[in-house]
């Protein structure tokens, strides 16, 4: 495409936002969205497929190209619109376009993309964590199907989830790499139980998931019999490209930005400096690194078109990406003080108890997709090629 | 503008890292500092980086320049830097360099810059009066008298001043002296009568020298920029000098962390390699992580002032608070997993080391900056 089209292309996109997104949806990704109005939306969005703009419309996609889809995130992201986005749109559908058969991707790509189903993610395990490849969960094949049975933990959205895609073991006697499947089943079946496990911010996102003969069709296993740990990681890939790359920063869109609230809970001197030097290094800090994370991810994008450089820095996007957040959460804590130490109540503002959750809930960041130290033993092994 | 190197970058990349490699290793710079070198870098070297349109990048054409940018400036001090070349880069051309550029008239210009870019002149500028960088903490003085101004003072860190023809002087001319208001900017030759200069080796091997200036007589039109209002050209002269400094510490740091990565995977205690140790994997995954960061943001500080954006401040401290940091960390590990070895002379680590240190502090360190990131971001 011209670059005159792109920019008419734009001007389609900018004016159709303006036609869809209401006003009091245009604060980012947030759990307390008025539900009608994000329903309307989303349903806007899958019309127009830009749920998934790179797939093509026979897909249920927006068969864009990928400087198109760059503009449309862009200028969703300009006006804070709300993301659907999903399991099956950010991890699934990127693998079954790699791997899925022909009859595989018909099946699942367009509900995906018209967010039909909702899809779980089953990997971990109790004794399966860093350690991902020692998972138990056995799958055994009785004709037509697979019989499942074990346990898988952290499973975000289990609970309503319509469908899973797992990890399983199909070759006990195999070395562990090399007896992994990734297999597609029904969660609403008799065989499997859901059971929510709360978190130290109070929330329930997350499940145990039992199975207990649990059935998934032969047809519905992804990839070649016993090899299932090269789509793993490439899913894992996928799933620390969506955190690395997401607009540096934003952790799930707080009402106001960490700078507002320092100034507002620190306050400045008469000269509009903050009133804590310390704090105010800190704050500078977070916000280098906001920007060196942003221009990192979009050098690397860069190198990536010009065919620079093939480095994979998914794991250092991920890396630096969990210690920011976490960093940001910090610094609100440090700043509000015992104002800050509120679990419920009008007395310490709605603002600040959210902000309190979210320095619990971003705990999990340098733990869950990998945690810091699997990502760094990435770095040194892959990128650095540091031999063990 | 993009955050990789063009086409023609990366071949202007290639020819500087070639030139480096074959007239220009290591030892070279080792050989200046034990020989106590005179001059303390190559002058042939450095005429031959003039003829090759190096020393000229930030120049116009008008004055023998060749009209490129921070862009270009920062592959060929990356390269410097990989290899510790001391020639004067900083001294001659982006900050006295600069400080004509961007604050002499056209007659000073001409007669200075032409040899600047051939590399037949050499420059510097004495700004510096305390230890910590305070760029405005100015005391000596300027004082009007008939058609000329005479200045009095101190100064030191006037890196190669020893062998500069003409010394660009910050001077007090009104205010108190830490105010911004009231410096001005005088154009001074080296033979002046009443100006001692004493060199100074300093830690990198480079150095900087003590100016004492009793009673310096500089005629009116040799001022730089406007009388009184010296701050606003002396913020531009250092936002581009610490532009170029960090592409200098990029190559450097990223010269060390490569030897030292490369020691990892060679060296041998226990039985095995060092580089197996989770201690040390760990460690330089960071220090690599730290380093791509601050890649970027050197990047984007060029394109900045390349693009002439309104941030230039903004992005050349963000830039110079990471490069700092990066410089210590870089530089403090180097040594730690070279262990005893790195504590030798003898072991080229500890050049590196102390060239980042010195770069480290050089026209302010983390703190300094991130304060100035800080004060430009409202906070």
């Amino acid at each position: 495409m011209s670059s005159v089209d792109l920019d008419a292309f734009r001007q389609d996109i900018r004016s159709w936002i303006d036609d869809n997104l209401p006003q009091e949806l245009r604060v980012g990704t947030r759990k307390d969205l008025p539900r009608e109005l994000l329903s309307q939306w989303n349903k806007a969005l899958i019309s127009r497929g830009l749920v998934a703009p790179e797939w093509s419309t026979e897909y249920g996609g927006g068969g864009l190209d990928r400087k198109q889809a760059a503009i449309v995130k862009e200028e969703l992201n300009a006006v804070r619109a709300p993301k659907l986005r999903t399991f099956g749109v950010a991890m699934l559908g990127p693998t079954l376009l790699e791997f899925g058969t022909e009859e595989q991707k018909e099946e699942f790509l367009p509900q995906i993309a018209r967010n039909e189903v909702t899809w779980c993610q089953g990997y971990s395990e109790p004794g399966a964590g860093s350690d991902l490849a020692s998972l138990q969960t056995r799958a055994v094949r009785e004709g037509d199907e697979y019989i499942v049975t074990g346990q898988k933990i952290w499973t975000t959205g289990a609970d309503k989830a319509d469908w899973i895609f797992c990890l399983v073991r199909t070759d006990p006697e195999a070395p562990k790499h090399e007896g992994i499947s990734f297999l597609l089943f029904p969660m609403k079946q008799e065989g499997v139980k859901v059971s929510p496990l709360k978190l130290i911010d109070g929330s329930a996102d997350f499940s145990q998931v039992f199975f207990d003969g649990a059935r998934a069709k032969v047809s519905h296993l992804i990839g070649p019999l016993n090899g299932g740990w090269t789509i793993a990681k490439r899913l894992l890939q996928h799933e620390r490209t969506q955190d690395g790359g997401s607009e540096g920063g934003i952790t799930g869109a707080m009402k106001d930005t960490i700078v507002d609230l320092v100034k507002r809970e620190v306050g400045l001197d008469e000269h509009g400096t903050l009133n804590d030097p310390t704090i105010r290094q800190r704050l500078a800090n977070q916000e280098l690194e906001q920007l060196g994370l942003r221009l990192t991810m979009r050098r690397a994008a860069e190198e990536m078109r010009a065919g620079q450089s093939a480095r994979d820095i998914a794991s250092l996007g991920k890396y630096r990406w969990a210690n920011m957040v976490k960093d940001e959460q910090d610094i609100a804590m440090m700043s509000m003080g015992t104002q800050g130490l509120g679990w419920t109540g009008d007395a310490f503002g709605a603002d600040r108890l959210e902000r309190t959750r979210a320095w619990l809930t971003t705990r999990a960041d340098s733990i869950w997709g990998g945690t810091n130290e699997v990502q760094l033993n990435v770095i040194a092994k892959r990128v650095l090629k540091i031999p063990e | 503008m993009a955050l990789i190197l063009t086409e023609d970058q990366l071949i202007l990349r290639d020819m500087a890292k070639n030139f480096f490699d074959e007239k220009s290793p290591v030892e070279r710079m080792r050989t200046l500092r034990d020989n106590r070198d005179s001059v303390g870098f190559s002058r042939e070297l450095w005429k031959e980086m003039g003829e090759l349109g190096w020393i000229g990048i930030p120049f116009p054409e008008s004055v023998g320049g060749a009209d490129m940018g921070y862009g270009e400036m920062g592959i060929v001090l990356s390269e410097c830097g990989r290899v510790l070349a001391p020639e004067p880069f900083m001294s001659t051309v982006l900050l006295a360099g600069n400080a004509i550029l961007l604050g002499g008239n056209e007659p000073l210009q001409k007669e200075i810059l032409p040899e600047v870019c051939s590399g037949d002149r050499i420059l510097a500028l004495a700004f510096q009066e305390t230890g910590r960088f305070s760029p405005y903490a100015i005391e000596t003085k300027a004082e009007r008298d008939g058609d000329a101004y005479v200045l009095s003072g101190h100064k030191h860190f006037v890196l190669d001043g020893h062998i500069a023809d003409q010394i660009v002087v910050v001077a007090r001319t009104a205010g108190g002296s830490v105010d911004r208001e009231g410096l001005s900017l005088f154009v001074v030759d080296a033979k002046s009568a009443g100006l001692k200069i004493e060199r100074d080796e300093l830690v990198d091997g480079r150095n900087g020298a003590r100016m004492t200036l009793d009673g310096v007589t500089v005629d009116a039109s040799r001022v730089l920029g406007k009388i009184d209002a010296g701050a606003d050209l002396l913020d531009a002269v250092f936002d581009r000098a610490t532009v170029g400094l960090c592409a200098e510490m990029v190559g450097c740091f990223e010269e060390a962390f490569e030897r030292t990565l490369e020691y990892l995977k060679t060296r041998e205690q226990f039985g095995v390699k060092i580089g197996s140790f989770q201690a040390l994997r760990h460690r330089v995954a960071n220090l690599f992580a730290e380093m791509e960061f601050t890649r970027s943001m050197v990047r984007n500080a060029q394109n900045a002032i390349d693009e002439g954006r309104d941030d230039i401040a903004e992005a050349t401290s963000a830039a110079k608070t990471r490069c700092s940091e990066v410089a210590a960390l870089i530089g403090g590990e180097a040594v730690q997993m070279h262990g005893g070895i790195g504590m030798t002379d003898e072991e080229e680590i500890g050049l590196f080391f102390k060239r980042l240190k010195t770069a480290e502090i050089s026209l302010g360190d983390a703190i300094y900056h991130r304060n100035r990131f800080a004060h430009l971001r409202g906070y």
